[in-house]
């Protein structure tokens, strides 16, 4: 079942200009592999090539931050909501 | 600064929610959300959040408090279209810090600067790197 992923607005420019889209995968990485399978310009904006959630976005499933659950590797069951924000920060 | 820009407008309210809101977190920087209308430079509403970083010199907009944020702001039929923090002892202008951290090319970047008695407020955007002010507006609603 796919899960649904909302995207950031700068993000949404390589989504056909769509704020939410559907992607299957057992685990936050998969879901994003798919993302870049439908989406080859997503490829390197959350997912770095050396296969890291990048620096400067926050990504979550349902409510919960993924750094304070398996990261990438949190397993999904199909009906959860991921969400990829910003992370805004500065001096 | 362009002499074409479009204004920042900000709801009066909001806006004294925001500064109070960047005096409440003093001696730390403080910092918040912006939002309104999708593609609009109308703040109708303000989200007050956390300082993850906890500094005098930087922030980190909570990334709980904001997931929080961007859902209400959609449930509302808003979107997040900025934020807002504070320099406690320096001008209200970017830091370098602020420019290499800019996510989005398309947010107002939203300053208040403590350092004198009265808060200065001033509003820019961030594109590649360029800083570019904007005139910021209060609304009366």
């Amino acid at each position: 079942m796919p899960v649904e992923v909302r995207l950031p607005t700068v993000l949404r420019q390589y989504a056909g200009g769509q704020s939410t889209v559907k992607a299957n995968g057992d685990t936050v990485r998969a879901v994003f592999d798919d993302l870049v399978v439908q989406f080859p310009q997503m490829a390197g904006q959350v997912v770095t090539e050396e296969g890291v959630l990048h620096k400067f976005v926050n990504v979550y499933v349902n409510d919960d931050d993924i750094r304070f659950l398996d990261k990438l590797d949190t397993k999904l069951s199909g009906d959860e909501t991921i969400s990829i924000l910003p992370a805004v920060a500065g001096g | 600064m362009l002499a074409t820009a479009r204004p920042l407008r900000i709801d009066a309210a909001e806006y004294a929610r925001m500064v109070a809101h960047c005096y409440d977190g003093f001696p730390l920087e403080a910092c918040g959300l912006l939002a309104g209308p999708s593609g609009s430079a109308d703040v109708h509403r303000v989200y007050l959040t956390r300082n993850a970083a906890e500094s005098s010199r930087v922030y980190t907009v909570d990334p709980r408090d904001h997931l929080r944020a961007d859902r209400d702001a959609e449930a509302a039929g808003l979107e997040i279209l900025g934020v807002f923090h504070s320099h406690t002892h320096t001008d209200p202008y970017p830091s370098p810090t602020d420019v290499a951290q800019a996510p989005d090319p398309s947010w107002h970047y939203v300053l208040v600067s403590l350092r004198d008695e009265a808060p200065t407020t001033r509003s820019y955007r961030i594109i590649d790197g360029k800083i570019a002010e904007e005139p910021v507006v209060l609304v009366r609603r």
